[in-house]
């Protein structure tokens, strides 16, 4: 459970985030929609602590991120916007780099790491320096090793963003097995199409600033549009920074 | 989800993030050749050859027959063969001495007055020219020999005229100077290696170069260190880990530079000119407990410059030009050499450089000044730490774009 409230965050006169709030709950997909430029990475870096908000709380399972933030980190698996992997290591000593760094028991350590790399299917692939890895195996590795620590919260930041079709369908399945699992997903994105086929809830951010925050039907509904690209338009007020 | 399980073992984070650093730089052909190759091999070579070659050429110069060109030596025969009893073998007369020498053609030229012969006859004093550029050091050893041999010349002939006359040779000479050097051996070798400290912490600065400047900007470059600072480790941890790797890598090019030293040393020959040298275990021993707190000094200078980079090779020109500051305090022993006080061996740099060259003379450090070097150097490698962790701690370290 991701709790947000009233978030600021502004970089000299800029100002990225400008009062989002929202609710991500366990067992539900919540998506963060929105164009370009709109406060999604800045939010989501409030969220795992990066930078602290300049106003506002963050509330993930009931801690305080402001009060205690490795508390909040141990509670999350985080798929930044960053997803760079260290490339003279292959991708299993990857994981288990991020492993220890939570502490992870080293007896269960073995067995977490190669339950993801089945679940992930890069079997193929564990064993090999990362250097040269396709932007799909190495966003494999980066889920992998971000949820190695078995956290009930999952943010992904533009999880597939330069993925193939699939790679896509791949990591879109697996988003749906967390849900099922019933952890807390929390993603951005700004394409629609990825949004309105996995989300239980959709939060619309535009301008630093909450425009929306309903499940897709109910975004229908309310723009009075049976289309969802059409109903996003409407309630961003642009097609600016949308794709398909 | 989150078991916990009371008593299992988990690594430490400090001890993860150092061993993932040295693992990872253990597989970079470039860290390795620079911090176990290049980097301590090559000072060793470069002074054993220069200081081999020097010495060699000095211990030429003052044992082989030396070519003088001499102008007017036909007027002045008793000089020449005074001269050729002094080891100098004249050679023709060359038509434009001062070009000749500024040009390097030669060392020095003797020339020898048209009136040299008349004068002497007459008993008048008489100019014989010494022509040589004191720019050029180079013939320095030359330049002395062959004044030396004129001036002895005059001062035998002064004598025996001086005796002819029924004087005693001392009513011309009340004061004779009687030159007693207290150099010891090893002393006078010293002077030679006042740049021998700048070799140890050069070889510091290449081990944990490449180490430093990947493990901050190059993290940030690859975008790995926001996922990285996501982990639920504070980041002073992972800054020590790191510290910790760049401090080993540059330790071990040290020792490896020292070992060179030992095996070298004995080559380099110096007992030919009386020097002794002492690069053996007790010298390696005193650098090294010397030169331990300015690891850790570099290591987080050098992190710091690197975290203020924008990109890796911004962070490389930066981390090279900071490898100039320690060339300071050897320089300015070489051209100020100024007795050494006690605040002295509490700076950073000019401590080692003054422990260093201590132990190498063999009048040994005493314990107050190695607690005085251990002491300044540590207190500054634990602000440049500190600063470098309040560095780390900023939002924008992690924010590669």
């Amino acid at each position: 459970m991701i709790e947000v409230k009233d978030l600021h965050k502004a970089f000299g006169a800029i100002k990225a985030v400008d009062g989002v709030g929202f609710s991500a709950r366990d067992g539900q997909i919540t998506g963060l929609l929105g164009p370009n430029g709109a406060g999604k990475t800045t939010t989501l870096r409030m969220l795992y602590t990066l930078m602290k908000p300049d106003r506002g709380q963050i509330l993930v399972d009931g801690i305080d991120a402001a009060a205690d933030p490795l508390a909040v980190r141990r509670q999350l698996g985080v798929l930044p916007d960053a997803r760079g992997l260290y490339k003279r290591l292959t991708a299993r000593e990857n994981i288990d780099y991020f492993a220890r760094l939570h502490g992870l028991p080293e007896n269960e350590l073995a067995s977490r790491r190669e339950a993801l790399v089945k679940a992930l299917e890069m079997e193929e692939i564990a064993d090999r320096r990362t250097e040269g890895f396709s932007q799909g195996q190495r966003v494999k590795t980066a889920i992998a090793r971000a949820l190695i620590h078995d956290p009930r919260n999952v943010i992904l930041d533009e999880p597939t963003n330069g993925l193939d079709v699939m790679a896509t369908r791949a990591l879109r399945q697996f988003m749906l097995k967390l849900k099922a699992e019933g952890r807390c997903v929390l993603f951005s994105s700004h394409i629609m199409q990825e949004v309105a086929a996995l989300c239980d809830r959709i939060v619309v951010i535009a301008h630093g600033r909450v425009v929306a925050d309903e499940t897709p039907q109910a975004l229908r509904e309310q723009t009075g549009e049976t289309n969802l690209e059409d109903a996003f338009v409407k309630i961003i007020g642009s097609e600016e920074g949308l794709a398909a | 989800m989150n078991a916990v399980t009371a008593n299992a073992k988990r690594a430490s984070a400090f001890l993860t993030v150092f061993l993932k650093e040295v693992r990872e730089n253990l597989r970079d052909r470039r860290t390795i050749i620079t911090a176990l190759v290049t980097g301590p091999l090559v000072g060793p070579m470069i002074f054993a050859l220069l200081l081999g070659s020097m010495l060699s050429r000095e211990l030429d110069k003052a044992e082989q027959p030396l070519h003088v060109p001499v102008i007017g030596a036909e007027r002045a025969p008793n000089l020449i063969d005074a001269l050729k009893a002094g080891g100098i073998v004249p050679q023709a007369a060359i038509a434009n001495p001062e070009q000749a020498v500024r040009r390097q053609d030669t060392d020095v030229v003797v020339r020898i007055g048209g009136n040299y012969a008349e004068s002497w006859r007459k008993g008048e004093p008489v100019q014989v020219e010494v022509i040589f550029d004191s720019s050029q050091r180079d013939a320095n050893t030359s330049v002395e020999r062959v004044s030396r041999l004129v001036e002895g010349y005059a001062r035998q002939q002064g004598a025996m005229r001086l005796v002819a006359r029924g004087l005693s040779p001392g009513t011309a000479w009340p004061i004779s100077v009687a030159r007693r050097d207290q150099a010891t051996a090893q002393a006078r070798g010293v002077l030679m290696f006042n740049m021998l400290p700048y070799f140890f912490v050069i070889t510091i600065f290449l081990g944990g170069m490449y180490l430093a400047i990947d493990l901050t900007a190059g993290e940030r470059e690859r975008q790995s260190l926001e996922p990285l600072f996501a982990n639920p480790v504070p980041r002073w941890k992972i800054l020590a880990g790191k510290l910790a790797a760049i401090c080993t890598f540059s330790c071990i090019s040290l020792l490896i530079t020292l070992a060179a030293f030992a095996v070298l040393g004995p080559f380099v020959p110096v007992d030919k000119l009386g020097m002794e040298l002492n690069l053996g275990a007790h010298f390696a021993g005193t650098v090294f407990l010397l030169m331990l707190p300015l690891v850790m000094l570099i290591a987080a200078l050098q992190t710091l410059v690197a975290a203020f980079a924008k990109s890796y090779r911004e962070a490389q020109m930066y981390v090279s030009l900071l490898m100039f500051v320690p060339i300071v305090p050897s320089l300015l022993m070489a051209v100020f050499p100024i007795k050494a006080k006690a605040w002295m061996y509490a700076v950073p740099l000019l401590g080692q450089h003054l422990g260093v060259m201590g132990a190498l003379r063999g009048d040994g450090v005493s314990l107050q000044q190695v607690l005085y070097c251990l002491g300044g150097t540590l207190a500054a490698a634990v602000v440049a730490t500190l600063i470098t962790a309040h560095l780390y701690r900023s939002e924008r370290l992690a924010i590669s774009g």
